[in-house]
C-alpha cells in the first residue's frame, strides 16, 4: 500500500516545524511555503513525516494513504 | 441569500455590549440557539456576525487576511502595546513577525529546562504546606518563563513581582466597552494606563543600568533582546527604540503566551483536582517519566518523552476545550463575503467562538465533562474535529505558540507533580472565570493547598 503526503497551501504559513522534522521530504523557501521534495517518501521516513503532520501549527499537512 | 438574523435582546442604544461585559458566553451561546451558525449581535453602532459551528468556522480561518482583517477588530489592544505595534501594524509586518524565531523547534529543548528552573525557584519560597492563589502564583510564575523564554534570563534575572502585577492591571483593562471607546474615563483603563507608564519605568531603569555598565556583561551572562534593541542606534548615533517603545514590543511578545498560559495551568490543576482517578493516573505517568531518569528539572526527561506524555496532554487539552483563554475571536469584513448563504457586509465584525464550539454536543459526546480520553486513539476529538476544536484558533492564524504552549504547560506540571500534592481549597464549583474583559482571568477567590510529597 503506497502514502504520499500533501499540503493545503492555504494554511501553510511557512512555520518550518516540518523541515525539522523531516529535512528530507520538506523545505520551505524565503517565501514561507513549503515545498515537498519527495510526494512518496520513504516508508522509513514516514515516522518522520507523521510528527511533522502532527506537530504543523497550521495543521496544513496530511498524509493520504493510497 | 439574506441578512444575518439578529439574536433577541440588547434593545437600547449599546445593543449587547451590557451582556457581552457580564455574560458573553450566554450571549454567545444565545446566538447560535436563535440564528444557527451565523448569527449577530450589537455592539453599539457596531454589528458583529458570529459564526459557530463546522462549516462557518472553517470559513473563518480559512479567510485570507485582505477579507477578514486582524488588525481593526481588537480596538482594546492598542492602548495596552502602544502605537505601531502588533495590531495597528500592516499585513505584511504581521505575517513577518509571525515567524518567530524564539519559538522554532530547535530552542523548545532549552525553554523546557529553563521553565522546569523557573517553576523550582517559585516552590523553593513555599514551606511544606501551605495556601497558594492560583491566579496570581501562575500569573507571575509565566511572566518569569516568557521573560526568560522571549527575552532572555539576563531580562528576567531584573524582574520581581512588581512586574507581574503591572502587567496584570494591563490585561484587565481589557473591558469591551473599548469597542466603543478605548480610552473611556473608567477605573480599569485608568490603571491600564498608570501600569503602562509603571513598566515603561522599570524597563528605562534597566536601559539606564545598563547604559552605565557599557558593554561589559557579568561574567556567565549572555546578551539578550534588550541588548541587541539598545545596540541599534540611528545615524547620529542616538539609540533608535525608546524605553516606551522596547516596552510596548515586549509586552506584545508576552501578551499571547501569559494569560493564556497561566490560565490553562490554573484552571488543568482545577481539573484534575475535582477528578481525583485521572490526577492519580497522571501523577503515575509523570513519576514513571522520572523513574527512568533522575529527578533534577526536565534535564532527564528527554524532549520526546515531554513531547509523547499522553495523558497530562490529554488533561491539558481537556482544560483548553472546556476553559479556553480566548472565547472570542474577531476580524474585520472590508468586503462583503458569503457563508451559507449568508451575507456578511463589509464595515461588520466577524468572530468565532472556541467557548461555543468546543463544546458542541454533535462534536464532543458530553460535550461540558471533563474527559481527556476523548483524545485517545481511536477517537482523537481533536484530530477529528478540526474546525471546533479551537482553543488555539485554526487554519492560517492558528496560535503560533501552541507547541510551546504545550510544552511549557507539560514543564510546569512535571516539577509540581513530581515533588508537590494539591487540594482543593474551595468547594469544588466555586472555581469560575471572571468574564468582565476581554481577557479572561480566574475569578478570586481561587485558592488551592500545596503539600509535599512524601517518598
Amino acid at each position: 500500500m503506497g502514502w504520499r503526503v500533501v499540503v493545503d497551501e492555504v494554511l501553510c504559513q511557512g512555520h518550518e516545524v516540518c523541515e525539522a522534522e523531516a529535512p528530507g521530504v520538506f523545505e520551505v523557501g524565503t517565501d514561507h511555503k513549503v515545498r515537498i521534495l519527495r510526494a512518496e517518501p520513504d516508508a522509513a521516513e514516514r515516522s518522520a513525516v507523521e510528527l511533522a503532520v502532527k506537530y504543523c501549527p497550521t495543521h496544513a499537512l496530511k498524509i493520504v494513504d493510497d | 441569500m439574506h441578512r444575518p438574523p439578529r439574536v433577541s435582546g440588547g434593545d437600547d442604544a449599546t445593543g449587547h455590549l451590557e451582556e457581552l461585559r457580564h455574560d458573553p458566553i450566554g450571549l454567545m451561546s444565545r446566538v447560535r440557539a436563535e440564528c444557527g451558525d451565523v448569527g449577530m449581535f450589537q455592539l453599539a453602532d457596531r454589528e458583529v456576525v458570529l459564526l459557530t459551528g463546522a462549516e462557518a468556522n472553517e470559513f473563518f480561518f480559512r479567510a485570507e487576511e485582505e477579507d477578514l482583517d486582524q488588525a481593526a477588530a481588537y480596538p482594546f489592544m492598542t492602548p495596552i502595546f502602544g502605537e505601531g505595534v502588533v495590531f495597528d501594524a500592516p499585513p505584511e509586518r504581521r505575517r513577518e513577525m509571525l515567524h518567530n524565531q524564539a519559538l522554532r523547534d530547535k530552542f523548545m529543548r532549552g525553554h523546557a529546562e529553563t521553565i522546569a528552573g523557573e517553576v523550582e525557584r517559585m516552590v523553593a519560597g513555599w514551606d511544606d504546606e501551605g495556601t497558594i492563589d492560583l491566579l496570581e502564583w501562575f500569573a507571575e510564575l509565566t511572566i518569569y518563563t516568557s521573560s526568560a523564554c522571549l527575552i532572555g534570563q539576563r531580562f528576567r534575572e531584573e524582574l520581581d513581582g512588581r512586574f507581574a502585577r503591572h502587567y496584570h492591571d494591563l490585561e484587565q483593562g481589557t473591558d469591551a466597552i473599548a469597542f466603543v471607546d478605548p480610552y473611556a474615563d473608567i477605573e480599569s483603563f485608568r490603571r491600564r494606563d498608570a501600569a503602562r507608564v509603571a513598566l515603561v519605568e522599570l524597563v528605562q531603569e534597566i536601559m539606564d543600568r545598563r547604559a552605565q555598565d557599557g558593554d561589559d556583561l557579568p561574567a556567565g551572562t549572555d546578551k539578550d533582546l534588550l541588548d541587541v534593541l539598545m545596540s541599534i542606534r540611528n545615524e547620529d548615533g542616538s539609540p533608535r527604540f525608546t524605553a516606551d517603545e522596547v516596552t510596548g514590543m515586549f509586552i506584545s511578545m508576552m501578551f499571547a503566551g501569559h494569560h493564556t498560559t497561566s490560565g490553562t495551568a490554573a484552571w488543568t490543576l482545577i481539573e484534575l483536582l475535582r477528578h481525583p482517578a485521572t490526577l492519580a493516573a497522571v501523577t503515575a505517568e509523570v513519576d514513571g517519566l522520572f523513574a527512568e531518569g533522575g529527578t533534577a528539572g526536565t534535564g532527564t526527561v528527554s524532549y520526546q518523552a515531554l513531547r509523547e506524555i499522553e495523558l497530562l496532554e490529554s488533561s491539558l487539552k481537556e482544560a483548553l476545550r472546556l476553559h479556553p483563554p480566548l472565547i472570542l475571536l474577531l476580524r474585520l469584513a472590508t468586503t462583503d463575503l458569503e457563508v451559507e448563504g449568508v451575507v456578511i457586509s463589509a464595515g461588520q465584525l466577524v468572530g468565532a467562538s472556541p467557548a461555543v464550539s468546543n463544546r458542541l454536543p454533535e462534536a464532543f459526546p458530553d460535550a461540558d465533562e471533563f474527559v481527556p480520553e476523548r483524545y485517545l486513539e481511536p477517537r482523537a476529538e481533536d484530530v477529528a474535529n478540526p474546525w471546533n476544536w479551537i482553543p488555539f484558533g485554526a487554519g492560517r492564524h492558528r496560535c503560533v505558540g501552541a507547541a510551546f504552549a504545550m510544552m511549557q504547560l507539560k514543564a510546569i506540571f512535571l516539577v509540581l507533580l513530581r515533588d508537590w500534592e494539591f487540594e482543593l481549597a474551595q468547594p469544588p464549583g466555586s472555581y469560575r472565570n471572571d468574564h468582565s474583559k476581554m481577557v479572561v482571568q480566574l475569578a478570586q477567590p481561587c485558592e488551592v493547598v500545596y503539600r509535599r510529597r512524601s517518598r
